[in-house]
């Protein structure tokens, strides 16, 4: 499979804009903090928001993140950027509540893994084409119904689906932030992904319907520019 | 190989992790099963498409913008625990 794309190397400028803002910030200037508190929050409560699906919480981890690379610093080495030690600061903060917050209710995964037949072969509701339904939602619309479809996974299995596949952790980085064994992250990962497969289908097959039963002229072959606009 | 082997082996072959001859005889079920094969294209889109959603600027991140009220109650608890310390 792909592998996510390869980091860029630092630009010279931002390096240097990073490390003014560094001693700033270690000089304690009242300024240098609101400069990296407005620069950051949208980022960092866009993660939080994408692993605790909660308001109140993300804000929460996104203040407790900041209070902890307030207290940290003086120890921060300045080797990667200041967004980028924000950023796995407020991973943290994100898995710590996660850990700690009491758990809701959720749907098993279970019934959104694949079934077989008997035989081992896929049961026939498995076989049934998506045939790129995708192509009748605009952008901005399949990026809600992935991001919902992504909302809608077990915790245990999201944190690990959102730390692989989307920020970019390897195995086993995503085995010692959430103290699991390699094999156990792959499994978790792998039904993820499964489940995250099967209520696509289900989200883009409904829609298909509906969209069908509004126009039920042939589809437009309308998906190039939006395959062009997620590539 | 039969349907779930494949599927249990899907994410190992498209990690590169399968050995060859495991490689050798999930290739041959692919070539021959017309719903594998579209289970695994579903599910390497279901995978770009998650990380492309979430990617995107204009996707979830930051809708409504920054709330100020946050930005207010950081940099006052920044305050506060410097006061302790003091």
């Amino acid at each position: 499979m792909r592998p996510l794309a390869p980091k860029v190397p630092l630009d010279p400028e931002a390096r240097e804009q990073d490390r003014s803002l560094l001693e700033a910030l270690r000089r304690g200037e009242d300024q240098a903090f609101r400069a990296l508190v407005d620069a950051n929050t949208g980022p960092m409560l866009a993660v939080a928001r994408r692993f605790l699906r909660n308001e109140d919480d993300a804000r929460d981890a996104v203040q407790d993140a900041y209070l902890s690379a307030f207290r940290a610093i003086d120890r921060f080495s300045g080797d990667a950027l200041l967004s980028t030690w924000l950023h796995r600061i407020t991973v943290n903060a994100c898995l710590m509540r996660l850990r700690t917050r009491r758990r809701r209710p959720e749907t098993s995964i279970e019934e959104l893994l694949p079934g077989f037949l008997e035989d081992g072969r896929l049961a026939a509701n498995e076989t049934v084409r998506r045939d790129r339904a995708d192509r009748v939602l605009e952008a901005r619309q399949l990026r809600a119904v992935v991001t919902q479809a992504i909302d809608q996974l077990p915790d245990i299995y999201r944190t690990v689906l959102i730390l692989r596949d989307i920020e970019g952790f390897d195995t086993e980085q995503t085995a010692g932030v959430l103290e699991l064994s390699i094999p156990a992250v792959k499994t978790r990962l792998h039904r993820a992904r499964q489940a995250l497969k099967e209520l696509l289908d289900r989200q883009l097959s409904d829609r298909l319907d509906t969209a069908n039963r509004r126009d039920p002229s042939p589809l437009a072959d309308s998906g190039e520019e939006l395959d062009h606009e997620l590539s | 190989m039969n349907c779930r082997e494949f599927v249990e082996f899907l994410m190992g072959y498209l990690d590169e992790e399968l050995d060859e001859t495991a490689r050798s005889v999930f290739e041959a079920h692919l070539g021959g099963c017309r719903d594998c094969h579209r289970y695994m294209e579903d599910y390497v889109q279901a995978v770009e498409l998650g990380r492309a959603a979430c990617r995107e600027p204009e996707g979830p991140a930051v809708p409504e913008g920054l709330p100020e009220e946050l930005v207010q109650a950081i940099l006052q608890a920044r305050q506060a625990a410097n006061s302790k310390e003091e």
